[in-house]
């Protein structure tokens, strides 16, 4: 069997919840759409499911092609697919875009019905928590009692944490990597950079841009090339850049004159091109209020006392934005409630943008704890 | 670690977790510190219906341990056992591990602050035939001592006597000792001499 199998050409799907969804803020609303996919099939015991969830600039589309077209590949295609270490052949896998993302579920650059104008900075701030409760129901919608696992790295194994915690009896397995159970005042500041540079965007008015039909592209450039600094390892940006010049002399100027920056630049303007600045914002949001122990007087052994879940944790040796020691305080929490749960620390050097990479070890290690998983 | 070359071994052919099983209690919480590919964990779950964790630093061992689905924690024993609470477990087993740590005082000090009893396997330096090797001008070489030199995973280099003697240092309590020769039947007479393979049932001096 082949490792490179690919699930092919995929469609993503719409479904549509009428009923209103109250978020964490005490705000509401009154209807949204959720896009995803799903690949493999359904068993008919519908005990196979698991979950897919992505990070801050990921989507739906985890795995395969639209068309044939090798450009539009899923972002966690090297994972997941027949003969995958998430193998198609056994799970039926579903990926989602969450709610206040800019893919196609509802979100800033929606209509707010309640207006018939898009939402832009009028749509409400949701956490972690309430993408959990939104893919809830798209669980109910595909008959899914429980998942055999939710699987995310970063933001998206915070969605994997906060599973096990808000609905323990939905989940059989949390696989929890490159994450943390709350983000450093360093992460903080580092998302606060980035929205100020939106903020700052004379093209952002108020987040109302859209309506205006602009971008604050400049803002979402900046926001991203500080993002991207931050999954990347020193070392590892060391060896791919060095001080490498653009031109192979010194120009003296300001324009790209390190590769780094060019680099920096290309990633900026990608990002810029198909992400939307309201989302950016509210995503980062969602990182910073993300803390399950704030309900429980800071104590995360607590919030996970409800979790009824086995767990694989793993983090990166080289991943200074969510460290191997956040890992470890998950793991510790689990341990004190007595929890089944694995931990690996993996070398790696690409730093946190390692959970998006086929390093043999890693997909070793999680082809191992997914098969031994009762579909 | 777990200098055993042949730690993916069938475990109904070690004999040394037989004896080891034969401590722990049918469900019981147990720690495993070195656990290897977590092959002891996995008998002794299937054995005993025990549950608990292995720990293991190095990462083919891990891959290994998920592999047996065993629940490893990846952390390096020498640094404490950060992490794991006060009284958590009702034995944490080190087999064949300790000869190669660093920190033996600390690692049994955790060990005992963890547990409620601590198992300890170790390959017994003075056993004969490796006093044989030595006379004879070499470092011994065995089944229980299966590294050359230059290769071995073990520091500490120690005897059951020597073993003994740290345990009366630190106040630990030695409630059970078995001794067995190199081809695993029991020894009773001069086990420092006799024993090829040693296991102390330990605990905290009453």
């Amino acid at each position: 069997m082949s490792k490179n199998l690919s699930v092919g050409s995929v469609t993503p799907q719409r479904a549509h919840f009428a009923s209103p969804l109250l978020l964490k803020s005490g705000a509401s609303l009154p209807a949204f759409d959720l896009v995803y996919e799903t690949y493999g099939e359904l068993n008919a015991a519908r005990s196979n499911a698991v979950l897919v969830c992505h990070a801050l600039s990921g989507s739906h589309h985890v795995a395969g092609v639209y068309g044939d077209d090798p450009k539009t590949l899923g972002w966690w295609d090297n994972l997941v697919g027949p003969g995958k270490p998430l193998d198609t052949n056994k799970f039926f896998v579903v990926g989602v875009n969450n709610l206040g993302g800019c893919h196609g579920s509802t979100g800033p650059l929606s209509t707010n019905p309640l207006t018939g104008r898009r939402y832009g900075a009028d749509f409400p701030l949701v956490t972690v928590e309430d993408w959990v409760t939104a893919q809830a129901r798209l669980a109910d919608l595909l008959g899914i009692d429980a998942w055999a696992a939710v699987i995310g790295g970063s933001l998206g194994g915070m969605q994997a944490l906060a599973w096990s915690i808000q609905f323990p009896e939905r989940i059989r397995h949390a696989l929890v990597i490159a994450s943390a159970p709350k983000l450093s005042a360093q992460n903080i500041a580092f998302n606060e950079v980035a929205r100020q540079a939106i903020l700052s965007d004379p093209d952002f008015h108020a987040g109302h841009y859209a309506e205006r039909g602009v971008v604050p592209v400049s803002g979402l450039r900046l926001a991203r090339m500080i993002g991207h600094i931050t999954y990347l390892s020193d070392d590892q940006m060391g060896e791919k850049f060095g001080r490498q010049l653009r031109h192979g002399e010194r120009r003296f100027n300001y324009d790209v004159e390190f590769e780094v920056e060019s680099y920096l630049r290309y990633q900026g303007d990608k990002f810029a091109g198909f992400f939307d600045a309201n989302t950016y914002l509210m995503m980062t949001r969602a990182l910073d209020y993300f803390d399950p122990a704030y309900d429980f007087d800071g104590s995360l052994d607590a919030a996970l006392a409800r979790a009824r879940a086995n767990f694989f944790v793993a983090s990166f040796s080289t991943d200074w934005r969510f460290s191997p020691a956040r890992s470890r305080e998950i793991v510790e929490a689990l341990l004190h409630n007595r929890r089944r749960v694995a931990y690996a620390e993996i070398d790696c050097a690409a730093g946190h943008d390692s959970f998006l990479l086929d390093d043999p070890h890693y997909h070793a290690l999680l082809r191992a704890y997914l098969e031994n998983i009762e579909a | 670690m777990n200098p055993i070359p042949s730690y993916s071994a069938d475990a109904e052919a070690r004999f040394d977790y037989a004896v080891i099983a034969e401590w722990i209690p049918p469900g019981e919480r147990v720690l495993d510190l070195g656990c290897g590919d977590g092959t002891l964990l996995r008998y002794l779950r299937e054995t005993k219906n025990v549950s608990g964790y292995g720990v293991e630093i190095d990462a083919q061992r891990v891959l290994g341990c998920i592999r047996n689905g065993v629940d490893v924690i990846q952390i390096d024993i020498e640094r404490g056992l950060l992490g794991f609470e006060d009284d958590s477990f009702d034995h944490v087993i080190i087999s064949q591990a300790l000869q190669a740590m660093h920190g033996t005082e600390h690692i049994l000090e955790e060990m005992l602050r963890v547990g409620r009893e601590v198992v300890v396997s170790f390959p017994n330096f003075a056993f004969r035939a490796n006093r044989a090797a030595i006379n004879a001008g070499h470092m011994p070489v065995s089944e229980n001592l299966p590294y050359e030199w230059y290769e071995t995973p073990n520091v500490r280099f120690f005897t059951l006597v020597d073993f003994e003697e740290l345990c009366a240092k630190m106040g630990i309590e030695i409630r059970e000792r078995l001794a067995f020769d190199d081809q695993g039947e029991p020894v009773a007479e001069d086990p420092n001499l006799n024993g090829s393979l040693v296991f102390y049932r330990l605990g905290r001096a009453r």
